[in-house]
Formats: C-alpha cells, sequence, structure tokens
C-alpha cells in the first residue's frame, strides 16, 4: 500500500471538490474493494477522501412513485427495506446474491457501482493488464478466460462488469444522480454509465475527475415477478459466471438483462422484445455478435438455459 | 511396544472414556481466540521484525537482474535475502522444488527474496520496490499436451508400482460382453487453509527456533537442518497449533526457510506469513490427472478386466498423483492392469492433499463402476456386492484382516431408502431442484507409522503427555486425553496434553490419515510403560494392577496414583512399532 493523505467530508459537492482539485484522490467509503487493491497497488490513490460522513444514506420515496436510494446505503439495508423487498424484489435478490454478510454490512450502494473486474490478470501484478497499466497488453486473451466476458469485449480487454446490484438496476431503468465538483448535480441513466472497454479499459464509466454520486433513482414499480438468478462455480461467495436479472409480466412481456457476460449489465430492447418466444430467442438476439473464447464460449448456451430457468420460474 | 501380533482384548478396549462423545479440550481455547497460531506468539517472542516474501514473476527461466535500490532505501527496511546472500542452502529431503529460488526459477510464485522491515506495512511495500529483471525459458504446462511421451513413475514406497499386471487384460476385456471405456479429468487443486503457512524465526547463538504452522515436526526438523546445513540438535520446531493442514503443511515451507534467514540477516527475530495470492504457487498443491478406466464384465456383472491408467505431472524428481492405488483393492476381477504416467511439468510443485490419489482415483472409480452398472443392467449397489473381495486381488494368497464393505453397503441401503429409489434419473422434483438418490464406495489404506510419546504423573495424580504430534483441527489434543484417561484409569479433567514441540518424543506427525491410530497408539504404549512404574511403586504385580478412579489396586490393596507417583513424581517414554501385519494382511 502506497502512504496517501486522508481528509473527511462534510458535503458532496466540497468532496467533490477534493478530489477534483488534487491528482490521484479517490473517494472511500465501505472501502470494501478498494482497500483490497490498494494493499495489492492496482490502485494507489495518494488522498482519500472519506464520504461516510456525508449522510447520504437514506432510502426516500420521489415524487413520481419511485425510490431515491442514498449513495451510502449499505447493501444489506437496501436488500433489507421493506419497499425495495416489495416493489423491486429483483434488486434486493440481487444485492443478497453477492459478497458476504460482513461484505454486505460495509459495502454501500454507490460504491457496489464502482466495483472494479475480477479479471485474475487484472489482479496479478506480474501480468501485463491494460485496465490496470493502460498499453501493457491483455494477458486473458489467450489466457485462463472462463470467468470473462462475451460481449461488448475489445481487442484491449475482455474483463467483466463483476457485480449484481448494478444488473438489477438495469431493468429497474435506474438513473444515477451525481454532484461534479463545481457543485452542479446530474443525473446519468444506468444504461450510460457503464462503459465498454474499447481502446481505453481503463475508463470504466461515465463519471468525470472528481463527480460523486449522491444516489440511485428507481422509477416507480412496475410489477411482474422479479427473479434474479445468479450460476456460479461456488454456491456462495463466488462472482458469476452468468446472471439473469427478469421482470416477467403476466402476459409474458418483461424485461432481462445478463450479467457475468460483458463489461456492464447487458441488456437490450429489441432482446426483451423476443420475450414471448422464449429463452433461445432471447439469448439469441441479446448475444448476437459475442465473440467468446474457447474457455467461456459455454456461457452462451449457459445463459440461455439460465434464462429459461427463470422464465418457468417466473411463469410457474 | 512392539505390535506384530493381532491384537487382543487390552486397557483400552474399556471404552469408558475412548469411544464416548466429549468436548474438545482445546475447544475453548479456539472459540475464544486464545489458541496460540504461528504468526500470533507474542508470549514467545518480543519485539519481531516483519518479513514480506516475494514470488518469482515468471514460471520458468532466470534472473538477470535484482535492483533493490529502492527497496533498501524504503523506510523501515532491516534487510533483504536473495539467493545471493543467503550462503549456500541446501534442498529438504521432502522437498521437491528449492525454496528459494534464483538464479534459477523452477516454477512461478518461487520465493525469490524475502524483505524485512520493522512493520509489516513497510515490509510489503518495500517488497513492491524490488526491481527484478527476468529472461524467460519455454516452459510445460499443460499435462494433456505432455501426456502422451509420458513415461511409467519410478517406484517409491510411496507411490507403489507403477504398472502392475495380473492375468491378461487385453484378451479378457475384448472378450467381455459388458464393456466400458472412460477417461476422467481432474484439474490442479490448491490447498487453503484458514491459517496460512506462517512462521516467527529466532537465533540464540547456534540455535534455532522456530513457530510455525508444520503437521510433521520432525520431518521440519531435519529438513530445515539440511537446507540449512546446520545440526538438527541446533533446529527447534514449535506447532502447537495448526489452522488447518491438509497435507499442505507436511513439508518445510519457504515461510520456515526465509523467516529462518531473515532472522540470521537481522539478528533479531523474524515474523512471516504467506500472503493468501501466493499460496496456491508458492506452496504445494494436489495435481491434475488424466484417468482412462476400462472394465469388462460377464452378462451376469462379474467383472473379469478392470484397467486403470492414470497420467499426472510434476517438476523434475516430483511424484505422481497415485490415483490408481485403489482400484488395485477395491474389486474382484482376473484380468487387470493399472499403470501410473508422470510428465515433467514446469507447474508449482504437486504433492500430497488430502487423501492423495485416492481422491482423484476414487472419483473416477467409482463413477466408472456406476457405467458399468448400468451398461449391465445391474443396481449399482448389487454390482459392488456381488464385485466385492476378500482378497487383494493382485495377491489373492495376501487377505484383508477385516473387510466390511458389503455390511455398509446393505446398512447403507437400508438406511437411506434404497429399494424406494427410483433408478431413472430426473423424475423426482422437490421446488426448483432435481432429487436423486446415488452411492459410491471409498476406502483409504490403513498407514502404520512408528509413533513415541512421554507420560508424566505428578503428586496430584495428574497425567501429562508430551509428543510431537500436532493438531491440525483434527482433534487430537482430545483423542490423545481420552486414550491416556482410560489407560491410566483417571477422569479427562486429570490429563494435560502438549503437543507439537520437536523437544517431546517423535510421534506419527499428521498426515495420510495415519495421524489418529498411530499417535494414540504410542501414547497407549508410554501409558502401559508408566502403569508398570506404578504398580511397582504401589507393591502391585503390573499384570494384576487394576487402573480406575485415579488408583492402582489389586485384590484389597490399592493406593492412588497422587501417592505413587510421590514428591517427584514418575515418567515414563515409550512408542509403538510395528511388524509385518501389514504384509501378511492387506
Amino acid at each position: 500500500m502506497k502512504p496517501f493523505t486522508y481528509e473527511r467530508a462534510s458535503t458532496p459537492a466540497q468532496a467533490a471538490a477534493a478530489v477534483a482539485r488534487q491528482a490521484g484522490a479517490k473517494f472511500i467509503a465501505g472501502g470494501t474493494n478498494l482497500l483490497d487493491l490498494m494493499k495489492l497497488q492496482i490502485e494507489t490513490p495518494s488522498h482519500l477522501v472519506d464520504v461516510n460522513g456525508l449522510g447520504l444514506d437514506k432510502i426516500e420515496p420521489t415524487a413520481d412513485g419511485g425510490l431515491r436510494i442514498g449513495a451510502l446505503v449499505r447493501n444489506t439495508d437496501l436488500a433489507a427495506d421493506e419497499r425495495v423487498r416489495r416493489d423491486y424484489a429483483v434488486l434486493s435478490r440481487a444485492v443478497l446474491a453477492g459478497a458476504s454478510g460482513q461484505l454486505r454490512n460495509k459495502a454501500t450502494t454507490a460504491g457496489n457501482l464502482l466495483q472494479r473486474t475480477r479479471c485474475s490478470y487484472f489482479y496479478d501484478t506480474n501480468q501485463p493488464c491494460n485496465k490496470r497499466k493502460p498499453g501493457s497488453g491483455c494477458s486473458a486473451i489467450g489466457g485462463y478466460s472462463r470467468q470473462l466476458a462475451v460481449i461488448g469485449t475489445s481487442p484491449a480487454c475482455i474483463a467483466t462488469y463483476p457485480g449484481d446490484m448494478a444488473v438489477a438496476m438495469r431493468v429497474l431503468d435506474a438513473t444515477i444522480e451525481t454532484v461534479r465538483p463545481d457543485g452542479h448535480a446530474r443525473t446519468i441513466p444506468i444504461a450510460d454509465f457503464h462503459k465498454l472497454p474499447d481502446g481505453t479499459p481503463q475508463v470504466e464509466n461515465a463519471l468525470e475527475p472528481g463527480e460523486l454520486i449522491t444516489g440511485v433513482a428507481l422509477p416507480a414499480p412496475v410489477g411482474g415477478t422479479h427473479v434474479y438468478r445468479k450460476v456460479r462455480d461456488r454456491a456462495s461467495y463466488a462472482f458469476a459466471l452468468v446472471s439473469v436479472a427478469a421482470i416477467v409480466q403476466k402476459d409474458g412481456s418483461g424485461r432481462v438483462a445478463l450479467g457475468g457476460v460483458a463489461p456492464k449489465p447487458w441488456r437490450s430492447a429489441d432482446a426483451e422484445a423476443e420475450l414471448p418466444g422464449g429463452a433461445k430467442a432471447v439469448t439469441g438476439r441479446l448475444l448476437a455478435g459475442a465473440q467468446p473464447t474457447a474457455e467461456n464460449a459455454f456461457k452462451l448456451t449457459l445463459a440461455e438455459r439460465t434464462l429459461a430457468a427463470v422464465l418457468s420460474q417466473a411463469r410457474a | 511396544m512392539k505390535f506384530d501380533k493381532p491384537a487382543t482384548t487390552n486397557p483400552i478396549d474399556q471404552l469408558r472414556i475412548v469411544g464416548k462423545p466429549t468436548r474438545r479440550i482445546d475447544g475453548g481455547l479456539k472459540t475464544t481466540g486464545t489458541a496460540p497460531y504461528a504468526y500470533e506468539r507474542h508470549d514467545a517472542v518480543k519485539n519481531p521484525a516483519y518479513g514480506v516474501i516475494v514470488g518469482s514473476a515468471i514460471a520458468k527461466g532466470r534472473i538477470v537482474s535484482m535492483d533493490q535500490a529502492a527497496a533498501s532505501a524504503s523506510p523501515g527496511v532491516l534487510a533483504i535475502v536473495t539467493s545471493r546472500n543467503a550462503g549456500k542452502l541446501g534442498k529438504g529431503e521432502k522437498n521437491t522444488a528449492k525454496l528459494l529460488g534464483g538464479p534459477e526459477i523452477d516454477h512461478y510464485h518461487q520465493a525469490v527474496a524475502i524483505v524485512v522491515a520493522e512493520t509489516f506495512e513497510q515490509a510489503r511495500d518495500a517488497a513492491m520496490l524490488l526491481r527484478i529483471g527476468y529472461e524467460t525459458q519455454e516452459g510445460r504446462f499443460d499435462l494433456a499436451a505432455a501426456k502422451d511421451a509420458a513415461p511409467l513413475t519410478r517406484k517409491t514406497e510411496q507411490t507403489g508400482p507403477p504398472l502392475s499386471k495380473v492375468g491378461d487384460f487385453d484378451a479378457a476385456f475384448a472378450a467381455a460382453p459388458v464393456q466400458i471405456d472412460a477417461t476422467y479429468t481432474t484439474p490442479d487443486q490448491s490447498h487453503s487453509m484458514m491459517e496460512p503457512h506462517a512462521t516467527i524465526a529466532a537465533w540464540h547463538g547456534e540455535q534455532l527456533t522456530l513457530w510455525t504452522s508444520n503437521q510433521m515436526i520432525a520431518w521440519g526438523v531435519g529438513d530445515v537442518a539440511k537446507t540449512l546445513g546446520i545440526a538438527k540438535k541446533n533446529v527447534r520446531l514449535v506447532s502447537p497449533f495448526i489452522g488447518g493442514g491438509f497435507g499442505g503443511k507436511l513439508f518445510v515451507r519457504s515461510d520456515e526457510l526465509m523467516a529462518a534467514l531473515a532472522a540470521k540477516a537481522v539478528g533479531r527475530p523474524v515474523k512471516v506469513a504467506l500472503a493468501r495470492p501466493m499460496i496456491p504457487n508458492n506452496t504445494t498443491h494436489r495435481p491434475a490427472t488424466i484417468q482412462r478406466i476400462r472394465i469388462g464384465t460377464d452378462k451376469n456383472g462379474r467383472i473379469t478386466a478392470i484397467a486403470h491408467e492414470s497420467w499426472s505431472g510434476n517438476l523434475p524428481g516430483g511424484e505422481p498423483e497415485t490415483a490408481v492405488n485403489q482400484t488395485r483393492l477395491l474389486y474382484a476381477g482376473a484380468n487387470r492392469l493399472s499403470s501410473m504416467r508422470l510428465a515433467e511439468l514446469d507447474l508449482p510443485e504437486g504433492n500430497a492433499m488430502r487423501a492423495p490419489g485416492e481422491a482423484s482415483g476414487m472419483m473416477a472409480l467409482e463413477i466408472a463402476i456406476d457405467e458399468a452398472a448400468e451398461k449391465a443392467g445391474i443396481d449399482p449397489v448389487e454390482f459392488r456386492i456381488l464385485n466385492d473381495t476378500q482378497v487383494d486381488p493382485e495377491k489373492p494368497e495376501r487377505p484383508f484382516s477385516q473387510r466390511q464393505l458389503v455390511k455398509c453397503l446393505r446398512l447403507g441401503a437400508q438406511r437411506f431408502g434404497w429399494n424406494k429409489r427410483n433408478p431413472k434419473p430426473a423424475q423426482l422434483r422437490d421446488g426448483q431442484w432435481l432429487v436423486g438418490l446415488g452411492m459410491a464406495a471409498a476406502f483409504r489404506n490403513n498407514l502404520l507409522t512408528k509413533s513415541a510419546a512421554r507420560v508424566k504423573l505428578d503428586r496430584h495424580g495428574i497425567v501429562t503427555v508430551e509428543t510431537d504430534m500436532t493438531d491440525i483441527g483434527t482433534g487430537s489434543y482430545t483423542i490423545i486425553a481420552q486414550t491416556a484417561a482410560e489407560t491410566m484409569g483417571v477422569t479427562l479433567d486429570r490429563v494435560v496434553v502438549h503437543l507439537g514441540d520437536s523437544d517431546f518424543p517423535v510421534s506419527s506427525g499428521s498426515g495420510g490419515q495415519f495421524g489418529a491410530n498411530n499417535s494414540t497408539s504410542g501414547v497407549y504404549a508410554a501409558c502401559m510403560k508408566l502403569r508398570e512404574a506404578i504398580a511397582k511403586k504401589a507393591g502391585i504385580a503390573p499384570a494384576d494392577a487394576r487402573f480406575a478412579d485415579g488408583r492402582v489396586s489389586a485384590g484389597a490393596r490399592a493406593m492412588s496414583l497422587a501417592e505413587a507417583a510421590g514428591a517427584n513424581g514418575l515418567v515414563a517414554e515409550d512408542g509403538i512399532e510395528y511388524g509385518k501385519l501389514d504384509k501378511t494382511y492387506q
């Protein structure tokens, strides 16, 4: 771990300004991902701005009948919230499918959105990795890639976005609320929040330098049956090979997003239009153009079968 | 005590304490976090420095440069030890690869340096500042690619014969009306026990003490001495509590060696723990296997031909994963073939992990047996009963001393409601789960090895056992206490057990499933010797002496153990040794 300086911020705008002011500064909230990466010197911030005291830890109704989740709401509290469990059950289930009880107690909503890939080459500092060290090369291409992405990849990077929570937020059409260093707020639809790697895999999201997530807004509930199904190599405490977040309506229509297959939660409207036609039709469209490796091509079949299981569960 | 003929009834068979459920005597310490593990021996060592091991960044090749300037200048750094300044080192009897690499590199994450500093964080930071230049060489990492050229392994006591043939397998298999021919693979597997490999090392003159986490104390003393080129009497290993071993701590590993070298370099105790990401490749692991099994049966389902061929890989000089050894003994069949072939690979050292050989081999064998049963149209339990053997199938003149597989199978079938099973898969649904019932047999040999202990009786009637046996979470403390309590006729609370110290008599250690039977036998032997001394003090002929309720008695004559011990106490030391029973019997 590199030595760093530390301060506690008292308002979101002040926090954003503090990070923007100093090159190499980062926010810290739960720290469940950042501290691990700092110990391995994959992250080497020179300055940490602690945002835990900003009071962004409430879940409140919005004017349009939705829910606003504060950036600092802990994963445990989010998953346990009665309104979330009742109206956005896919989100509660997705959060509970991730990490462990101890980690969820500490991890925050905003931090979860920003968690970094678990590609083993990103973690092994002996190996080249374009995400960790831009321009050094991608060891995963031609390497051990069982866990990695099959779509949305680039010749520079085939890492996945590893989380569960954001996959559920994607089917819920969540909006990320932020404040910029100049104090101005803006909103970013979750579809636009995570970035595909292209030639710059180190750029993982739409946030500008110093921009701070203050909350996540969920639109009014859409009803339906909510399912989150995660398939992984261990029954717990493992990242998804494939996960499916789905909201299925009685008439057979619905929404579907996939986790574990791409650098971001993977969803498309034209694939969802195929829902009445069944899982194969949906994943055929959703994963069209996929470029899996020999080691992870199974994810295409696994995604289809997982979705089939989700649909039969939702319609049972 | 020599154990060279089948046992008859003896004092351990009273089963007043042995065989009865009891709380673990170390349970309180472990559940309150007060069991002292190697990295936490603050009681034994004051003011340790911290060492962080640097692993090789390449899998095969050599170090061509090492720039230590930035690391040495980093705050708190006391020393950096590499192969350049470590002095001449040997290699442990039980190690395949050198524990300190450089300039030649044998495998990924082989230790190449230890950085020692005042704090752990300073050592870790400085370790990342070492600039090491490598020249990589082409390595061999793919078992499947190396398989066809892999020769038969050499024969060792551990592995058994590399090739074993009985009858004419090829002809019998070709003639069998029912045949299966299947290939199974298992991946490389890594132990990742809760307590990582960890050591505190301290030198007092020529005397080296290692507070460490090691399953086999005497092996450890021998290999530390051999690697450092010092006398065994100058090495003490202390390992009273071990947070999991699984075979990964059978051997001296880099934490022990590097801590010893570092402590010497800085003239002060040094503590070292392997970081979790280092464990899979710095230590040993269970190697991958490729296994081909062929089984032929007659039309009634009797096995007439059985072959099990296995391939695994290891560094030069390493041993195979002995995946075929159970197949040599578990089922009948007149025509047999088994072989183990070993490819040289440049992966980290393959070695013992949780029932080495058996875990990989039984899986393949039992799947093949199920497949053969299915093909023969016979229930899998019945198929196994039909093919039971009461003798070593390769040496029919050698009977099993006791074999109860058929009884196990029948009892298991009854208890699990096997007769209600629907043999067709995927017929029973419980919510989102398809529920089915399957079975497998398993066995492992009873391994015999010498084991000794010292037993003391003090003037309060307390029995203290000392042996270098280890407790890797398996309950050694408790079963040894039970053995001593039963044999000495005292309650469990009158027994104290000290383990895991090379100052104590050499035991079997913990490994290969041989720990419980051998170490308790050694304690039993020492207790029987102590009984003789006690009887003598009480004026009772040892053969007549009865030990119960904290007293020794014969007829009307009785004396409390406390009184018999007297002011100076009594001490006895003995061990168990074996004759050739395991050669006569399977």
